[in-house]
């Protein structure tokens, strides 16, 4: 895949989804702030719909590939777009898991298409558009040398725990792209947030639970298992020796803020690392103010830290 | 026979004797060693064709026990009594019965689908838990777990609106689960939610709540998708053998989840 990349996500369609609506707006504030600084036009898909998140695949994992398949069908047909960026891990594993199962799951087909004529709209067709996440549109439309000419505040002095989950790497068979050697992502070892915040100035930590799971999917239905997981996380990042973890999904991101609240108020257990949008911190290093990226709108309050750093 | 490692040892199963000599020897106490016999008679011999019919469980037959799963799963780390190789292996065992010992766990699957990354024969266990606990509750083994309801409420919200709003996810989801919202760290956290917030945007959040999101023109796509999970509802049951009244009947006293408030 080399390429025409830069030129390619210059101008993408943009499928915020639901959370980014909601208690995610920070990072939806935010990728569009480093889009412009950047120079990377988003155009928001046209009335674009949930993608099913983590929870239609448990009442029928087809409605979930139809959600999906229809949000890849506005941007292809009502938009001329070829490339969808979904900053969202959920809205970005669903959108490649909906391109995958079409290209190869029995049945799937046939389900997507009789729902796509009743609804009354084009069926998508496996291959008219790629999903990518903001990761790969700043790593492939700019990368690390466009990145550092544009860095006005480094991130110097900032130790970050680069956090990204799991539905950004598993299961491996709905990402053909990753693990293909250098320069590509892995999925045992992912690294473009890492790539990016270090070229903006930052020190990675060597931080162990990259991609372990936060229980985001049982957040509230289950939510001593997640406080417990998000604590796992939320340790090895300050034994790491990180005073951020920076995130690139929202479901992790409040699952993060929320069961470290959590934490504190029902067992006991007080953490102090913050978390921030990697999209916050490259903006803050673009020049962007804190209030423009939306760090207000973060639980974890880190003003404090930003503004001992000189970023706020 | 099949092989028991944990639980040939659970406390049930172990005989202890106040009082027994053998042989002129005091061997009165608790020994491990004297295990009740177990003899397995009640298989369900279509225990894995009702998993596979189920979404998710379809590649259950795959599996050559090499317990890739259980070692990297998340919930296994946290509760060592969560074991999906194990699960597994009884579905295509059949033996029903000793499935039942953990249903009430099986629906905590958080679906980081690390099982899924590392299985070599591709039976997708994220998916087979969530069949499986789907298919404990279409049985009426166990009532609606609080991830079930969450999935039913977040679902129909989508299939309605086409978008979600999330503090009508969470209010939905705390009533039909009879929690409290005024949860001391709940308090907490929208305490910090909004401690920066300009005016501006709290009114633009209390709006959002008022006039929901939602996808124009979407009446089409949600009638279809009712359709068809309507129709897939009555395969399952079929499937499960579930179609006739009285199991119905049995299944709707069953259904009602209360969980007591924190």
């Amino acid at each position: 895949m080399t390429d025409n990349r830069a030129e390619k996500y210059k101008k993408v369609a943009y499928y915020p989804g639901c959370a980014l609506e909601g208690t995610g707006h920070a990072y939806n504030r935010s990728t569009k702030e480093v889009g412009k600084a950047l120079g990377l036009e988003l155009e928001e898909v046209k009335n674009w719909n949930c993608c099913g998140a983590m929870e239609v695949k448990n009442v029928d994992p087809k409605v979930q590939t139809y959600l999906s398949s229809r949000v890849m069908s506005q941007a292809v047909n009502e938009m001329g777009h070829s490339v969808v960026m979904a900053p969202c891990n959920g809205c970005y594993h669903n959108l490649k898991k909906a391109e995958f199962e079409l290209k190869n799951e029995e049945g799937t087909r046939e389900v997507v298409d009789r729902i796509s004529k009743k609804a009354g709209h084009k069926t998508y067709q496996a291959g008219e558009v790629e999903t990518i996440h903001a990761l790969d549109w700043i790593k492939h439309g700019i990368g690390e040398e466009g990145l550092k000419k544009k860095v006005s505040k480094s991130l110097k002095g900032m130790k970050v725990a680069n956090y990204y989950g799991c539905m950004y790497t598993r299961p491996r068979n709905i990402f053909p792209e990753k693990d293909k050697g250098p320069g590509t992502e892995s999925t045992s070892q992912p690294h473009f947030m890492d790539d990016l915040l270090a070229a903006a100035g930052a020190t990675n930590v060597d931080f162990p639970l990259k991609t372990a799971c936060c229980g985001g999917a049982h957040t509230l239905s289950d939510s001593d298992m997640s406080t417990k997981l998000v604590l796992n996380i939320l340790k090895a990042a300050e034994a790491s020796g990180a005073n951020v973890i920076a995130t690139e999904c929202p479901t992790c991101h409040t699952g993060l803020e929320m069961h470290q609240i959590r934490a504190e108020k029902r067992f006991g257990v007080k953490t102090n690392v913050k978390i921030l949008y990697f999209t916050q911190l490259l903006g803050m290093a673009l020049g962007l103010s804190a209030k423009k990226v939306g760090v207000h709108e973060n639980m974890s309050d880190s003003f404090e830290l930003l503004q001992k750093q000189g970023l706020a | 026979m099949p092989i028991h490692e944990k639980h040939l040892i659970r406390p049930e199963n172990i005989k202890s004797h106040d009082k027994l000599v053998m042989d002129g020897i005091d061997i009165s106490g608790h020994w491990s060693t004297f295990i009740e016999t177990r003899v397995v008679k009640d298989y369900n011999e279509s225990l894995q064709d009702e998993i596979a019919a189920l979404p998710g469980g379809e590649y259950v037959h795959r599996c050559w026990q090499c317990g890739s799963c259980t070692n990297a799963c998340t919930v296994n780390a946290i509760n060592p009594d969560f074991n999906p190789r194990y699960w597994i292996y009884l579905i295509r065992m059949g033996m029903e019965s000793e499935l039942l010992r953990d249903k009430d766990i099986i629906w905590q699957c958080v679906s980081c689908n690390k099982c899924t990354y590392v299985c070599p024969r591709e039976v997708a266990p994220e998916g087979v838990m969530k069949a499986t606990a789907h298919w404990l509750e279409l049985k009426g083994h166990t009532p609606q777990s609080p991830s079930t309801i969450f999935d039913d409420v977040f679902s129909t919200q989508v299939i309605e609106t086409g978008k979600i709003e999330d503090s009508l996810v969470v209010r939905n989801f705390f009533q039909r689960t009879g929690q409290s919202l005024t949860q001391d760290w709940l308090i907490e956290m929208v305490k910090r939610m909004v401690a920066h917030l300009p005016v501006k945007m709290l009114m633009a959040l209390g709006i959002a709540t008022v006039l929901r999101p939602r996808t124009k023109n979407w009446g089409g796509a949600r009638d279809a998708i009712k359709e068809y999970v309507a129709e897939q509802d009555a395969h399952h049951r079929k499937a499960l053998g579930l179609e006739s009244l009285v199991e119905m009947a049995k299944l709707e006293a069953a259904a009602p989840f209360k969980q007591a408030a924190e």
